[in-house]
């Protein structure tokens, strides 16, 4: 595969590429997903529009046009996968090209383990149709039907004379063949299947190892400048004054440009402040240390974690909102024989991917174009479009690689700066975040408090369970005054599995004081936390293994429906009935992990401890186990086993990574992440006050992939939520200290 | 300011404070040398100085009067890549790819100093490279077959 790493600098649009191929007759491939009228309309405008993904031209070559951006989950080596085996496509003949933001493409915020999972048919049919064109040319040209051809590496071939033609003798006649419809292409069976459920090579290696690959704090074009903004340090704050001669006194400093004072709710809006612009991104940053600036820091100003705190777990009693009622869990918890409580706090985190944000932009007259390592290009055309007077659509919005993202760089603030200050400078201008910058002017993880309670009768079933959580939601960032969780009681808990005849899932009130942000499976991490904890918690109290718990929590194989107690599930945003919520497969991670971690049947050293837990979440399951050492408090992860049912795993490799790599992000969340405030400040700023695993903590961590028949589900998420619960409970084992806050931190030593 | 970079002869006028870094990336437009915490903290910014793995980020260019510069770009000889390099390919060591050019630059020079490190070894000399994805046991993994190879 040829892949086009560096995003062109020139002419963004793919119809200058496209049109000579079309004027010559290239096969351009309808991808099925749009409305006719969105098509009507594309078509219009462009004669190519309707070919989003695929195009092959005379020389055979298979141009992919690949949506959704690559971060380190594999999309754009997973979705090529899909296309190319559905086309019978030689992957060497394969020419990967950048994405850039058009509503044309369909979604394109890569987010929420959405890429595989939403266009997996998506792929496959455009795959397939161009194969069917194709077939069909040869057909037509041998005087044969097409029951006689079959194509297979970028050929196609007469199974009655052995014949074969290469795709680049049939492509100008296939583009003359009648699109077929849909319910006409044949899809591949599993088994027919070439490069999907086989591993790949990232196609961006060889630039990896290399240093040749693009991300965007490493976009160069003619003529560009650096900057870096000082930003008011408290959320909603207004610079008052600052020293603009001083800046510009740094040698290489060339200008000074206020960013517009932010109103709230901040959504992707800058957040104001000013922004020091220079030759060189040191010389930026020199500007910016002399600037002295002032700042009225709003209503935020008195934001103090350790005293909103103290708030939250106040919001715990109420009143509530309720999200899911099974029966009368009140009634039923005061009735109970026994009731067992526990409850957890999980801080604010941040994403902190490798690659602070970056965004680069250039004014050519009216024309702007953005080059950033952005989630979504369409939600920087929309973000950007009011503060430079621009329709979206008319706003080129390109994507470089991402150096990790983790949900921040779905937020494009940092591609707004980037305008503003080139539009002001009449320069192209990189907007450098700086590592402090990234830490200190985020999109925070929730900070949480839970209550968990259980009513047991008196032969120690649970008969009742109550769930009430209290955070600060996302939906506050786009909505002053929201405080209930909302949608987020949707990850991991409207869906929670117990058979209990009385349920209960509620949240208490919660202003947000910063800004809050999706961070890699989202509000799974602290409510998985809670009852990955709370089944662990309940099992050493009835004195039986933990996966016996869960067991028994679950009770039998069957598929829930949330709306049945009164729940409004979206489930990642897809059908019950492709991806329902199947107890049985949740159990089967649960026992898979068990099998390969050997959970209580094997003798552990002395110090060690083993902890489990599962969870469902983006429609996938994940059973984790961790096999910790603690000895005079100092704590070490030894082993990981991870057992992921994900439906099809279309790159194995890929999956496995993601697996792996959750165990390692859940360990930094459990073992270090935490984010305080104080007077309205983060008090963290770098790699120092919020650490994450190095590379002493990370264990061995071996990963399977349970074989299943169901649609692709979830992977670059899901991994995350069971991980922390299971090192608590791993950590329980070894010490009997049971951790309900995180971090842990120093908790194990004291 | 006149030095080496990747065998290159460079002349260096500007700030002497500036860290090599900047200069490589801004000055020289060799972007595989990444950003990531300007604090030597995260070590995604190594590179050799005279066959030494420092952070380049903590490198004033002002220091490097007649050193020889190697950076990731600098690494393979041409096409052909290190086996090294190799061994990340191999070992599918990569996900988002930020950090790598930092691990392998310190992996490189790690075997060039101890062409058989022991695991305690290898995160010793690993301990400074920051992976937010967690590829550390590929990392481990890679440098150890290039080190079996080498015995």
């Amino acid at each position: 595969m040829t892949v086009i790493s560096k995003v062109s600098k020139s002419d963004v649009s793919r119809r200058s590429v496209l049109m000579g191929m079309g004027a010559t007759g290239g096969l351009l491939l309808t991808a099925p997903i749009f409305s006719n009228a969105v098509q009507a309309e594309l078509m219009g405008k462009d004669m190519l529009s309707n070919s989003v993904y695929l195009a092959i031209d005379l020389d055979g070559t298979a141009h992919l046009y690949v949506h959704r951006v690559e971060m380190g989950q594999g999309s754009r080596t997973g979705l090529p996968q899909v296309i190319a085996d559905e086309l019978c496509a030689d992957w060497d003949r394969i020419k990967l090209h950048a994405a850039y933001g058009d509503k044309k493409f369909g979604d394109q915020n890569t987010d929420g383990s959405t890429s595989i999972r939403k266009f997996y048919d998506t792929y496959r049919v455009a795959g397939a149709t161009a194969r069917h064109m194709l077939e069909a040319a040869a057909a037509k040209r041998w005087g044969v039907s097409m029951g006689d051809v079959a194509a297979e590496s970028h050929k196609v071939k007469n199974s009655l004379t052995g014949d074969t033609l290469d795709y680049k003798d049939l492509v100008a006649d296939a583009a003359e063949m009648p699109v077929p419809a849909e319910a006409d292409v044949r899809l591949k069976s599993r088994s027919e299947h070439s490069y999907i459920g086989k591993p790949k090579q990232n196609v961006y290696m060889k630039d990896f190892v290399t240093g040749s690959s693009e991300f965007g704090q490493d976009v160069r074009i003619e003529g560009m400048v650096y900057a870096v903004a000082a930003r008011p340090p408290v959320v909603g704050g207004v610079l008052k004054s600052y020293d603009e001669a001083a800046a510009r006194a740094v040698r290489g400093v060339i200008d000074v440009v206020e960013l517009p004072a932010m109103e709230l709710p901040a959504a992707f809006k800058p957040l104001g402040g000013v922004a020091v612009v220079a030759e060189n991104t040191w010389a930026a940053i020199k500007g910016r240390e002399a600037l002295n600036p002032v700042w009225d820091d709003g209503p935020n100003a008195d934001y103090d974690t350790t005293e909103y705190e103290k708030g939250l777990w106040k919001a715990l009693d109420g009143p509530t909102e309720k999200y899911l009622t099974r029966g009368d869990a009140a009634k039923a918890l005061a009735e109970a024989a026994d009731v067992y409580e526990a409850s957890y706090f999980v801080p604010h985190q941040h994403h902190i991917p490798m690659e602070p944000p970056a965004a680069t932009a250039k004014w050519d007259g009216d024309d702007l174009t953005i080059w950033a390592c952005v989630q979504d290009p369409q939600t920087v055309q929309n973000a950007v479009a009011p503060f430079v007077g621009k329709k979206p659509e008319d706003i080129k919005a390109v994507t470089t690689l991402l150096g990790g993202a983790f949900g921040r760089k779905s937020k494009p603030d940092f591609a707004v700066e980037a305008a503003i200050v080139s539009k002001k400078v009449g320069k192209p201008v990189k907007m450098v975040w700086t590592r402090e910058d990234d830490v200190q002017h985020g999109f925070y993880h929730d900070i949480s408090t839970q209550k968990v309670r259980a009513g047991l009768n008196a032969d120690g079933k649970m008969t009742a369970y109550q769930h009430i959580v209290a955070y600060p939601p996302i939906a506050a960032t786009f909505q002053n005054g929201a405080g209930h969780a909302g949608f987020q009681t949707g990850l991991g808990l409207l869906d929670i599995p117990f058979a209990a005849e009385n349920l209960s899932i509620e949240s208490g009130d919660a202003k947000a004081h910063v800004r809050i942000g999706w961070l890699r499976s989202v509000a799974n991490i602290q409510q998985a936390f809670a009852v990955g904890s709370f089944v662990d918690e309940l099992a050493r109290k009835q004195g039986v293994k933990t996966d016996a718990m869960w067991h028994e929590l679950i009770g039998s194989d069957r598929k829930i429906n949330p709306a049945d107690d009164g729940a409004q599930y979206s489930n990642y945003g897809e059908s019950l009935d492709r991806h329902p919520v199947d107890t049985k497969r949740l159990k089967g991670a649960l026992d898979h992990v068990v099998e390969m971690s050997g959970y209580g049947k094997r003798t552990l050293p002395e110090g060690h401890g083993i902890g489990i837990s599962v969870h469902r979440s983006f429609v996938s399951y994940v059973a984790c186990a961790l096999e910790v050492q603690v000895i005079d408090g100092a704590l070490k992860v030894v082993k990981g086993w991870m057992a992921i049912d994900c439906g099809l795993a279309v790159n194995p490799d890929r999956v496995k990574a993601q697996m792996e790599g959750a165990v390692i992000f859940g360990m930094s969340i459990a073992l270090h992440g935490e984010i305080t405030a104080k007077n309205g400040r983060i008090e963290q700023s770098n790699f120092d006050g919020y650490p994450v695993c190095r590379i002493d903590e990370a264990p061995d961590v071996e990963v399977s992939i349970i074989a299943s028949d169901a649609p692709p589900g979830g992977v670059g998420e899901p991994g995350v939520p069971p991980v922390a619960a299971a090192l608590a409970n791993a950590i329980f084992d070894a010490t009997g200290k049971r951790i309900r806050r995180l971090p842990i931190g120093d908790q194990l030593s004291a | 300011m006149k030095f080496s970079i990747n065998g290159q002869s460079v002349t260096f006028d500007g700030d002497e404070e500036m860290p090599l870094l900047w200069m490589l990336r801004d000055v020289q437009g060799l972007t595989g040398t990444k950003y990531g915490c300007g604090q030597g903290l995260c070590g995604s910014c190594t590179v050799h100085v005279d066959g030494m793995a420092v952070r380049s980020c903590q490198t004033p260019v002002g220091d490097l009067e007649g050193t020889s510069v190697t950076t990731i770009e600098g690494l393979a000889d041409g096409d052909k890549l290190t086996e090294l390099q190799q061994a990340w390919a191999d070992n599918n060591v990569p996900q988002c790819g930020y950090c790598q050019s930092g691990q392998i630059m310190q992996a490189a020079n790690l075997l060039a100093q101890n062409p058989n490190p022991t695991d305690r070894e290898i995160e010793d000399a690993m301990y400074g490279n920051i992976c937010r994805c967690g590829t550390y046991e590929r990392i481990k993994k890679a440098i150890r077959s290039v080190a079996g190879d080498a015995s």
